[in-house]
């Protein structure tokens, strides 16, 4: 089957294209280096951008981890891995710490990561400023000139609307004292694990052609009012399967008649807690 | 005294088509200037050059800053005028659609440079967009709506807050109470000359209409086609006009 396609899929050229991009974004931390994004066989919205820079890194010793909302076996990430698996030959698997490389969509796996791995997020909308200022000439004129006002207008539009910082998901950061970064649709709850990490972090939109990175180690700080503090929210409970307290769980709805549970949404860790013997308020039903 | 603003012989074309050409002109601190003139004379596009919205092909804009003097803006380095304009300067639009973010809240437009100068406690920012809709008579329960429920006028008093919010020392205004009814304009200008007297501010100040000049500016400057043809006093200029151009302008609004 691989005899099909060049190795992960995307010709050399175009690989070299987007490494040089990866190599700049991970000299400028948090700045977004437009490329020449490629058609790939799947529609925009499924992570594009994430699979051409994850394609441009793999290697054939690389063992590849994927997951969507945190978890392993969604469509999305099925089928990403599988194409991975095809067009590579790769090796894959579910387990955070054995991952050197891992596609995420709307998480940070709850494991800490270590030197080496590197974390490819999938980015539908790369510019922060984009939500207050539709220009995309004067956006890039104000990260060139650190204009960065806008992005609390819209932290204190929030506050003004909603009584708190309101925004859960692709919290705003600031890079090393220089940029502002989208990071993502993940949970402002994962926002914490974007700093000092060891690892690689590599932000890919395909729709809009841009790759930026947070190089192992990076600053980053969440935006926020010195009255109105950023704070990492969870749900208000333990995970029912695993019993962990410390993690971000999903809202199940169990049954019509209003029952629900909360679970981790990185079911990677929550299963390898309960194989440890962590048990929550519904046991071991896993 | 050391003049706020020095114009040296400004001159913007459009391809073969002038703009304006030759204007200079010193104005002082507290003073406000008035540019009258017909359609097309070059008001505008002169103020694009003043403000910086626009590069002259030549002529000096030299402003005295408050850290290093006499500078000239036309050469200065972008992210130093771009400081200049949402601190020191302040640009009110014609359209106030052009001035505000129709998709923020009156509290955000005002708060808008504070937090665009380091302003990082919400509390004091609101407190702050509080006083200066007070000072634009909008009233405080109004300062979660977006500018869209409000009307003309009152776009055009949030325009004014937002860009005074900082204590510039320079203000520039496009026909400021253009677009607006009559007596709508009335109350505003009786607003703004309440403010620039008050605050000691500087201005220039564009427009079609004398009435507004006769109630806002110590000087006028009168243009036509890209030239400045008439310059003095107000009072002066508007009572005993010299240039022919001048005493039609003056007869025609007497006409109205
Ligand atoms: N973007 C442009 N491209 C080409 N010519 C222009 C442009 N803007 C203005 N002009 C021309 O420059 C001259 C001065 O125009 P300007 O807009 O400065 O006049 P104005 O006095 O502000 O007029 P109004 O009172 O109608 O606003 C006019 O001849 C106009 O046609
Ligand atoms: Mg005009």
């Amino acid at each position: 089957m691989t005899d099909d396609y060049n190795f992960a899929y995307l010709d050399e050229e175009t690989k070299r294209m987007i490494r040089r991009a990866i190599l700049k974004g991970v000299a400028i931390p948090g700045y977004q280096v437009p490329f020449a994004s490629r058609e790939m066989p799947m529609p925009y919205g499924w992570g594009t951008g994430g699979v051409q820079v994850t394609a441009a890194c793999l290697t054939p010793e690389d063992r590849l981890k994927v997951i969507d909302q945190g978890a392993d076996d969604t469509t999305n990430a099925v089928s990403i891995r599988k194409f991975f698996h095809r067009t590579a030959g790769v090796d894959t698997t579910e387990a955070t710490a054995e991952a050197t490389i891992i596609q995420t969509r709307h998480r940070i796996p709850e494991t800490p990561l270590a030197e080496g791995q590197i974390l490819v997020f999938q980015v539908p909308i790369p510019e922060p400023l984009r939500f207050l200022e539709p220009r995309e000439t004067e956006t890039r004129k104000m990260h060139e000139l650190e204009e960065y006002g806008l992005m609390h207008v819209k932290l204190y539009e929030d506050i003004a609307r909603h009584g708190r910082i309101a925004t859960a998901y692709a919290y705003p950061v600031l890079v090393e004292d220089r940029y502002v970064m989208d990071p993502s649709p993940i949970p402002k709850f994962d926002n914490p694990k974007l700093d000092d990490n060891p690892a690689i972090l590599l932000f890919g939109a395909g729709r809009e052609q841009r790759i930026y990175a947070l190089p192992p180690y990076t600053k980053v700080v969440s935006l926020d009012f010195e009255d109105h503090p950023f704070e990492p929210s969870k749900a208000d409970h333990d995970c029912d399967l695993c019993g962990a307290s410390d993690t971000y769980l999903d809202e199940v709805i169990t049954d019509d008649r209003g029952g629900r549970m909360f679970v981790c949404s990185d079911t990677d860790h929550c299963r390898t807690r309960r194989a440890a013997g962590h048990a929550g308020r519904l046991g071991a039903v896993a | 005294m050391t003049p706020l603003l020095s114009v040296r012989d400004i001159e913007k074309r459009y391809g073969a088509r002038i703009g304006c050409t030759g204007v200079s002109f010193d104005l002082f601190p507290g003073e406000v200037m008035g540019i009258v003139g017909e359609s097309g004379s070059g008001k505008s596009t002169l103020l694009s050059c003043l403000a910086g919205h626009m590069a002259p092909d030549a002529g000096q804009v030299i402003f005295a800053t408050r850290d290093r003097g006499p500078v000239d803006t036309v050469t200065m380095s972008e992210p130093a005028r771009r400081m200049l304009a949402r601190t020191d300067w302040a640009f009110v639009h014609q359209n106030p659609r052009d001035g505000l973010r129709m998709g923020v809240s009156a509290g955000g437009n005002v708060g808008e440079r504070l937090m665009a100068v380091g302003g990082r406690h919400y509390g004091t920012i609101r407190e702050t967009a509080t006083d200066w809709l007070a000072r634009v008579e909008i009233a405080a329960d109004r300062i979660d709506d977006r500018p869209s429920q409000f009307s003309g006028g009152m776009q055009q008093r949030l325009q004014i807050a937002r860009n005074l919010v900082t204590g510039p020392r320079l203000v520039f205004m496009d026909e400021p109470t253009g677009g607006l009814d009559v007596s709508v304009q009335a109350r505003l200008l009786d607003l703004l000359r309440g403010l620039v007297r008050r605050l000691g501010l500087s201005a220039i100040v564009v427009t079609h209409d004398l009435a507004v000049v006769r109630l806002l500016a110590d000087r006028l400057m009168v243009m036509k086609g890209g030239r400045v043809v008439e310059t003095g006093l107000t009072d002066q200029v508007l009572d005993d006009p010299q240039h022919g151009y001048t005493q039609l302008l003056v007869s025609s609004v007497l006409q109205v």
